[in-house]
């Protein structure tokens, strides 16, 4: 097994009544693009949600860099050198794109050169840099999301369904700019769209009922149309 | 660069409100000290409803105990003013400022640090239960009135105007009283500094996006709680400092004050859109200067003037002057 920068071992989260994660294993290799596949409702947004400390887990223990943070606050988490691109984007929508990124830079004035390079795979943020962030469309609010998340070097990026909702060259636009990132920083990509991440993964882990029910290379899921069905069933076919 | 749209139209409503009101009022000085009072009074109102507007929407919490700190803060300036009554009576409006500042900042500091401990003992346990936060903060300010009759007793207390302040300015045939120019500078210059502080400064923008989605700014490694500690205890000496402002305009000073303006400190904050500064601004100066100007066209009408601008408003933007 390779070194695994995050690892989740047993974890159970409770939203409520409802028990999500059921004992979810998850390692995520270092420097490695991981993705995490399922359908609507198999857990997946509260796998990262728990990782983040959003949602506290129950039992089990997730550990990032060899270090337990299950019990650490969503702040101190961030801290440890994890960035979180969430469904919703929650970009700040009063704030200018500026202010956003500016936000999001927390050791101090934001990188002139790390600016630049992230203008290279998203120049429609330059354009709108003194815009209010709620007035952009879908996919330029995502490109914000992603780049507020990597304004500053962090080790890990938690993305969860960045395509949800975008037409097919905003799509085409982000899968570039995820291949940017692949080398700089360790991803775990949470999607439904198979044929968005199938040219993206190194790992894939598919869930299903708050269970990791497979892992493996996704070079191996590529290849395998069986066992593709047989895990992804309909929503792989209506993705290809 | 596509052009970034700005909504005018709150802004032109406190204008607009006023030169409609010109030829009804019919006489240029009555307009004149009818509108300064208003403007007055309104800026008194966004001092007191600032702090609570910030709070509501920074912390979701529903702080209807927000009258006590008016009403502590005014009490707390007395022990500065009652020591320092030769500074008031002088005759140097120096030494009357001087000894008013001081009397604001003493009852800052007071009202901050009485809204450190509530955030903490009060709020704290009833974070997202607004039905508890309801009972609890109205509980506190019960509690909070009655502390104030045990150490300054259930009389009511004089608080006279530093004597540079009083009395009025004649311009033309219109009469302006003093104090209450000094209301609008103090007011003015609040907005200035907030509006600053929320748009120049990290600080600002993190409690601007922590007002949106608190969730997130955790998410990227902020500590949350800490920045709503800080603008509980902020909002809670803004308070303090309106109950000065409040209590010098009413020259006398009692346990309930606070409690009897917040009627108009909710609608302030409902009709300028929960949340937001600016819009609070807006409606605390439309608020003030229906309620002159319905006083002297219809007497009647002004008992119910908060009101039907609240409904008025509310119908036209449902969400405040702030969200269209």
């Amino acid at each position: 097994m390779t070194d695994a920068l995050l690892k989740l071992s047993g974890v159970h989260t409770h939203i409520g009544e409802y028990h999500i994660l059921q004992g979810v294993d998850l390692a995520v290799p270092r420097g490695g693009l991981a993705v995490l596949l399922g359908r609507n409702g198999a857990g997946k947004t509260t796998t990262l949600r728990t990782v983040m400390g959003l949602w506290q887990a129950s039992a089990g223990k997730v550990e990032f860099n060899g270090r337990d943070i299950s019990k650490l606050r969503t702040p101190d988490i961030a801290q440890a050198g994890i960035a979180y691109v969430p469904e919703s984007m929650a970009v700040f929508s009063a704030l200018t794109v500026r202010e956003n990124l500016y936000l999001a830079a927390r050791n101090g004035p934001m990188d002139t050169a790390r600016l630049e390079w992230i203008f290279s795979f998203f120049p429609a943020l330059k354009k709108f840099w003194n815009y209010p962030a709620g007035n952009l469309s879908g996919g330029q609010k995502q490109m914000v999301a992603i780049a507020r998340a990597i304004i500053e070097p962090r080790e890990l990026l938690l993305i969860d369904e960045p395509t949800k909702g975008l037409a097919p060259a905003i799509i085409q636009n982000l899968a570039d700019a995820i291949r940017q990132l692949k080398g700089q920083t360790t991803v775990l990509l949470v999607e439904q769209n198979f044929s968005f991440v199938r040219q993206l993964g190194d790992t894939v882990a598919v869930m299903d009922d708050g269970r990791i029910v497979h892992s493996g290379a996704m070079a191996d899921l590529a290849a395998d149309r069986a066992l593709q069905e047989r895990l992804l069933g309909l929503a792989l076919d209506s993705h290809q | 660069m596509p052009s970034v749209p700005r909504d005018y139209i709150p802004m032109l409503l406190v204008p607009a409100l006023m030169l409609a009101m010109l030829p009804l009022v019919g006489s240029m000085p009555t307009w004149v000290t009818l509108t300064v009072a208003g403007l007055a009074m309104g800026m008194m109102i966004f001092i007191m409803s600032s702090g609570l507007t910030l709070v509501f929407g920074l912390m979701d919490v529903l702080n209807f105990g927000h009258g006590a700190f008016v009403s502590v803060g005014a009490f707390a300036a007395t022990l500065v003013l009652v020591p320092m009554q030769g500074w008031i009576e002088a005759d140097s409006l120096g030494q009357n400022l001087a000894a008013l500042g001081l009397a604001i900042a003493m009852a800052m500091a007071v009202t901050a640090a009485l809204g450190w401990v509530f955030e903490r003992v009060i709020i704290m346990p009833v974070y997202g239960q607004h039905l508890k936060q309801i009972l609890i903060t109205m509980g506190g300010m019960i509690v909070v009135e009655q502390m104030i009759h045990v150490v300054w007793g259930a009389d009511h207390l004089p608080m006279p105007l530093p004597a540079g302040l009083r009395g009025a300015f004649v311009v033309g045939d219109a009469a302006i009283e003093k104090y209450r120019l000094l209301a609008v500078a103090v007011g003015l210059l609040v907005f200035l500094v907030l509006t600053l502080v929320l748009n120049r400064t990290k600080l600002g923008l993190l409690i601007r996006a922590g007002v949106e989605n608190g969730e997130m700014v955790e998410a990227l490694g902020y500590r949350i709680r800490r920045l709503f500690v800080a603008v509980f205890a902020a909002g809670s000496a803004l308070a303090g400092l309106g109950g000065v402002m409040w209590g010098l305009y009413k020259e006398t000073l009692t346990a309930s004050m606070g409690g009897e303006v917040m009627v108009m400190v909710f609608i302030t904050i409902i009709i300028g859109g929960l949340g937001s500064v600016g819009g609070c601004f807006i409606g605390a100066l439309l608020m003030a200067l229906t309620a002159n100007y319905a006083g002297f066209l219809a007497p009647k009408l002004a008992l119910v003037s908060h009101i039907v601008l609240m409904i008025a408003i509310l119908l036209w933007r449902p969400a405040g002057l702030s969200r269209k």
